[in-house]
């Protein structure tokens, strides 16, 4: 089987690069962390790799917005890159900051298919209406089966930690949009299932939006952290558990796994 | 050069997250007048580009398409017919504005340049105010005039940048022939701290050098002899009166908490009370170090920058310890006045007790989340008395490998700073608690405190961390306290150093050379560099985008000499610097106090007892401080804080597993009890060793392995009775860490921790020593939590509980203090841990909680609701001393050395063996429903209670 490559951006602030290449690494690809200018100097360099994740963080304190200054830096030296990236079939992951950057960036939800200029951008990611940055674990329901990150009908368990992660769009109609053409990826819910306001949906999100996919299903942003739950002992209450789970493997396996198959 | 200033609001429709939180508290200051409050970010840029561009840049940059909305220009008050008040607040100008940073870069990225950045924050409040609302509205919430300036209304303008460049002006203090006076006189004036032993040691010294001093020389020996750098306090030697006998010290530390280590000479301690940070084994590749500090006085007056830059600060210990540790996890733990207290009831010039909380929270949440280091264990404790001087104690965890634990500086390595820029912030630190920063200096800087900049450190630590790997230098230290003074001053002791201070990297224009010297600003460390490998390491700097500056060399001559521009602006002998500081000698006093125990009331239901103690201000649950850290980045988590079946339960201690491909793992936890201080600090210290073991063991971490940590906080050590309280915490440091046999590895002490009021009135901060432990964990898959696992399960309770009410929460809530105190045994204490540790390495036990504030009562409720299974227990098993009869003693007395343990019924015979010939007892089991009960030895309840009805009283006086 040829070796899947990955491709870890990082850049000042960014910091779950690290746990992001392990899981990588478990799930079976070979990872390269790479810094953000070096990007900027050798775009050429994305050819070696099949899957590019920007990791959680706070790229450059959040300062603006988050992801808000990673955004204009990808608009303005990396866009056509990551352009080619998906329209050459390969899959781009973005946690939490990074998926606030791929939003900003206009790369989510990409209704059309390309990178949104940021004054038409329809989908935004805003402060929590809690209004302070929260750690905590929320179940998770998928909300399209065209996302290839995603096993279609599975619950999972994740850590949320954000300041900043209520998904909003412009308008009912975008809102809509995103529905119908299966740009939801994942939903916030209860064990059961089931939609609900705070803690159920930890930030304000509308439509309990936890995770966006672009029109290729090939690009995941989602604001939970499936790199922190790839070992049992990351449960948090695994101590009470007679089961072993570490859902958030799921997301990286499926990934390599996509890329195996289709690259 | 045109001036652009954006304002940008929030669309309508979208909720305005600031603006609400500003109208709570000026609704919680009960002014009911204003009817909304509208919030709006200000970016002032002066920079040459077009109205166009000016557009774009709003557009594309400083607003959100979907949420907000700009306007370029000032924009005036709203149309309508309510009554408007514009404020606008401003960083003072010098004060560090990282948004303004990431702004000039984005704009950068976008192909234009600029001149300036900076930002405010504007405010439109509608409703009726007076001017003295106004004022009060600025000052209590909007800002903070140690850092920000309040404009209120259209026409004022901001403060404008400094550029003014500074002129050499060489000064020397003539101070060989002056007498005792005004020796005092110099050391005063110039904000020194030197007492006038000192002043003559240093007058001394110069006269045998046959010159006067410069400013910079004095500054150097200012802060390399400071309480701060040099403990001075503590190592003093000691005449005590201990209860009318004479005790003695040649050197206290030496002789209590360093003299256990030494004893116990653990072969696992790498490198202790030397370098930064206390260094341990972690396994065979891997060491691990600690190190808790204090950011007190800061926080007191900017809650919020203080904590930050606590925090900030404290990670650059471990960065700075050895060749440099990645710091993988943070402790807080902080102390304030109850959030409570009537506003007209605060001394004057102090800060709210609940802002005080929620500043520092928001300093510690914003540093430590934005650097990717989980805060994992804390704690919080309210008492009056830290009404003036709340304490921030903050902790960082580092890991690194086993041969980068040293460093050794030569003559020729060049001198090199990393990280932030130098600028007037935290000049005089030590100056905050004299009040000298009301003063109105001429300069429109602040210098007392400074908002840091997390993401500078963090660009810092990733290239120093790829740097070490490469070898690429000789020696590390982080500029704290002092400086590049100390820093520079410390790696040069035996070599000697020459620095040129104009090559050092500053924020602005105007700094003198003493100013540079001695600047307190945050995010920049120091390393010593070959120059052979000058280049490659240059390289890895420059590739990050991080400032990086040789200024110096290390000699062979071993003086400190200082130039600017090419003129020598001091020379220093290291050994004068170093040693010369006149050693001292102090008197103290401690006497028993003449306490007595309150009259016994005999109760038939301590149900609503147990409530109030569950919903007081120390047992509460810190939920709401908790889950604004991220306590799981890095992705080592194994036991968090939070705990239990719906993630809420109070968890003993903290366990992560630094290394992904290894089960191996570190615990922390933490010991304070101030309450027990108040009957006899000995036992305080005891307690609170006591208590950080017990929650090392609880989570099944080895006590065996432990290695402590000590930070003494205290009041005025100058007044005999207020050190003989610290002589004696020390005393128990020695025999506690002898008696089990844990070393301390390093510390830091806070003294002067008094407040002197407008009406003369002072208020002491009662003795606080914080002890933290860590310790290693063999294998994480074998830690266990507190809370309950399965109904029909057995319930234990290990160690001997005695009559001791004393200090407890008990008494606490009915406002009596008593005087039976917890003591420790020191024979059978850390048998009972050994013991209880194997019988969890076994695999013997589902659930341990330790038993503190609030005795068995309170740890029995925690562990059932955050269980969610019921508990049926009785006093009849609960070994006890002969005199420990009454039921509020065996309830919710505070004995040490006790923990709480859930057996499955099949593993009970083994658990007995291995604790066998140790006090331990059956006091009930788990059950299926939603009920807590605690019996009398004769069967009648003494508790019956909700757990809805507990876990509610738990949680909500802390939920703000």
């Amino acid at each position: 089987m040829a070796q899947v490559n990955a491709i870890i951006l990082r850049a000042a602030g960014i910091n779950c690069d690290l746990e992001t290449q392990y899981a990588l690494e478990l799930a079976g690809a070979a990872v390269k962390r790479v810094h953000i200018n070096q990007m900027v100097d050798r775009p050429a360099m994305f050819g070696e790799y099949q899957i590019l994740v920007i990791p959680g963080g706070f790229s450059y304190g959040d300062d603006v917005a988050a992801g808000r200054i990673l955004a204009n830096q990808i608009i303005h030296h990396l866009a056509g890159a990551i352009r080619k990236f998906i329209d050459a079939g390969k899959v781009v992951l973005g946690i939490c900051n990074g998926f606030q950057a791929l939003v900003k960036a206009g790369v989510l939800p990409g209704f059309d298919g390309g990178l949104e200029p940021v004054p038409q951008q329809q989908v935004t990611i805003t402060y929590n209406d809690s209004g302070k940055f929260e750690d905590r674990w929320v179940y998770l329901d998928s909300g399209t089966d065209r996302c290839i990150f995603i096993t279609p009908g599975r619950r999972i368990y994740l850590p949320i930690a954000h300041g900043e992660g209520k998904v909003v769009c412009k308008n009912e109609s975008v809102l809509e949009k995103l529905k119908n053409e299966g740009h939801i990826a994942f939903r916030y819910v209860d064990k059961n299932g089931n939609c609900g306001g705070f803690p159920v949906n930890p930030n304000g999100s509308q439509d309990s939006i936890a995770g966006l996919t672009d029109k290729t299903g090939r690009v995941l942003g989602l604001m939970p952290h499936p790199e922190r739950f790839i070992r049992h002992t990351q449960h948090p209450h695994w101590t009470r558990l007679n089961y072993e789970c570490s859902d958030g493997r799921m997301i990286f396996e499926n990934a390599v796994k996509y890329v195996q198959k289709n690259l | 050069m045109k001036t652009w200033r954006f304002e940008v609001f929030n669309r309508r429709g979208f909720a305005d997250v600031a603006g609400a939180g500003v109208m709570e508290d000026i609704n919680a200051l009960g002014i009911c007048t204003v009817q909304a409050v509208q919030s709006a970010k200000v970016i002032i840029i002066q920079a040459d580009f077009d109205r166009d561009f000016a557009n774009r840049l709003a557009a594309e940059l400083l607003t959100d398409p979907v949420t907000e909305e700009y306007y370029i220009g000032r924009s005036g008050a709203p149309a309508g017919l309510a009554k408007a008040t514009l404020i606008e607040v401003h960083l003072k100008s010098g004060v560090t504005d990282p948004v303004a940073e990431s702004i000039t870069a984005a704009i950068a990225d976008m192909g234009r340049k600029v001149e300036n950045v900076r930002t405010a924050r504007k405010y439109v409040i509608l409703g009726e105010l007076s001017n003295s609302h106004i004022d009060i509205i600025s000052k209590k919430i909007l800002a903070n005039d140690c850092i920000e300036d309040v404009i209120t209304g259209l026409d004022a303008e901001p403060p404008g940048p400094h550029v003014k460049p500074y002129q050499l002006n060489l000064r020397y203090i003539p101070i060989r022939e002056l007498n005792d006076e005004q020796l005092v006189e110099i050391s005063r004036s110039m904000d020194l701290f030197l007492n006038l032993p000192e002043m003559h040691a240093i007058q001394q010294h110069y006269r045998t050098v046959g010159r006067e001093p410069s400013d910079i020389e004095l500054e150097t020996l200012a802060q390399t002899w400071s309480e701060h750098c040099v403990h001075k306090t503590l190592k003093s030697s000691v005449d005590m009166d201990f209860d009318g006998r004479s005790v003695k010290f040649d050197n206290l530390l030496k002789q209590t908490v360093f003299a256990a280590t030494k004893e116990l000479a653990k072969p696992w301690c790498i490198s202790v009370f030397e370098d930064n940070a206390g260094v341990i084994e972690f396994d065979d590749k891997h060491a691990i170090c600690f190190k808790v500090e204090t950011h007190n006085h800061p926080s007191a007056l900017d809650p919020y920058g203080g904590a930050a830059t606590g925090i900030g600060g404290v990670m650059r210990d471990p960065m700075g310890t050895g060749l440099g540790a990645k710091p993988i996890a943070n402790t807080d733990v902080f102390c304030f006045a109850e959030p409570d207290i009537p506003m007209q009831d605060l001394p004057k010039g102090v800060l709210h007790p609940k802002r005080i909380m929620k500043g520092v929270v928001s300093g510690v949440r914003d540093y430590g989340n934005r650097m990717g280091i989980p805060t994992v264990n804390g704690a919080i404790y309210f008492d009056r008395r830290y009404i003036a001087n709340p304490l921030v104690f903050c902790g960082n965890l580092g890991i690194m490998p086993r041969d980068k634990c040293f460093k050794k500086v030569s003559p020729g390595d060049l001198i090199m700073v990393v990280g932030g820029r130098t600028g007037r912030d935290g000049i005089h630190g030590a100056t905050f608690s004299s009040g000298a920063m009301t003063h109105e200096h001429e300069t429109i800087f602040s210098h007392a405190v400074q908002i840091g900049n997390a993401i500078t450190e963090k660009k810092m630590l990733d290239t120093i961390l790829q740097a070490r790997d490469a070898g690429l230098y000789q020696a590390i230290t982080d500029c704290g306290a002092g400086g590049l003074s100390s820093a520079i001053g410390e790696m040069g002791a035996e070599t000697g150093a020459e620095v040129d201070l104009e090559k050092t990297p500053l924020k602005y224009a105007g700094l003198s050379y003493t100013e540079i010297w001695i600047s307190e600003a945050q995010e920049r460390m120091v390393i010593a560099v070959k120059p052979e490998n000058l280049a490659a390491i240059t390289k890895i700097f420059a590739a990050e985008d991080v400032q990086a500056t040789v200024v110096g060399r290390f000699t062979g001559d071993k003086k400190l000499t200082l130039r600017y521009k090419g003129t020598q602006v001091g020379c220093l002998d290291m050994d004068f610097l170093h040693d010369g500081v006149p050693r001292y000698s102090r008197r103290a006093k401690w006497h028993r106090l003449k306490l007595t125990e309150p009259q016994p009331v005999e109760k038939s239901d301590c149900t609503e007892d147990l409530i109030k103690i569950l919903g007081s201000y120390n047992v509460a649950s810190k939920e709401w401080v908790i889950r604004q850290y991220d306590h799981e980045v890095q992705g080592g988590s194994v036991v968090k804080p939070l705990v239990g079946a719906a993630n809420e339960g109070p968890s003993d201690a903290a366990v992560i597993q630094p290394i992904y491909d290894s089960n191996r793992g570190v615990a922390i936890s933490a010991g304070m009890n101030p309450l027990y201080g108040d009957i006899d600090p000995y036992w305080m210290a005891m307690a609170g060793i006591d208590e950080a073991i017990r929650n090392i063991v609880c989570v099944g971490a080895r006590p065996d392995r432990v290695a402590l940590l000590d930070n003494f906080c205290w009041g005025d050590c100058k007044k005999e009775h207020i050190f003989g309280s610290l002589v004696r915490a020390a005393q128990a440091c020695y025999d506690g860490a002898k008696a089990y046999s844990a070393p301390f590895i390093s510390g830091k002490d806070s003294l002067n921790n008094n407040f002197i009021g407008d009406d003369g009135n002072e208020i002491e901060i009662p003795a606080t020593l914080l002890i933290s432990a860590v310790s290693v964990v063999d294998d994480v898959r074998k830690c266990i939590t507190m809370d309950v696992k399965a109904a029909g399960n057995l319930l234990f309770i290990v160690g001997l509980t005695r009559n001791e009410l004393g200090g407890s929460h008990y008494y606490k809530i009915h406002n009596q203090l008593g005087a039976n105190v917890p003591q420790v045994d020191p024979a059978v204490a850390p048998q009972i841990a050994a013991r209880l540790y194997a019988a969890i390495d076994k695999g013997l036990v589902r659930s341990c909680h330790d038993c503190s504030e609030g005795g068995l009562a309170v740890a029995l409720a925690e562990m059932a609701f955050a269980g969610g299974l019921g508990i049926e227990a009785d006093l009849r098993g609960m070994p006890r001393s002969a005199d420990c009869l009454r039921n509020e003693a065996l309830l919710f007395g505070e004995s040490n050395s006790r923990y709480i343990v859930e057996i499955e019924p099949d593993k009970f015979n083994d658990f007995a063996k291995t604790m066998l010939n140790l006090p331990f007892g059956r006091i009930g089991r788990v059950t299926g429903d939603s009920k807590l009960i605690i019996k009398d030895a004769l069967g009648k309840p003494l508790i019956d209670a909700q757990l809805d009805e507990l876990k509610k009283a738990w949680q909500k006086p802390l939920a703000f």
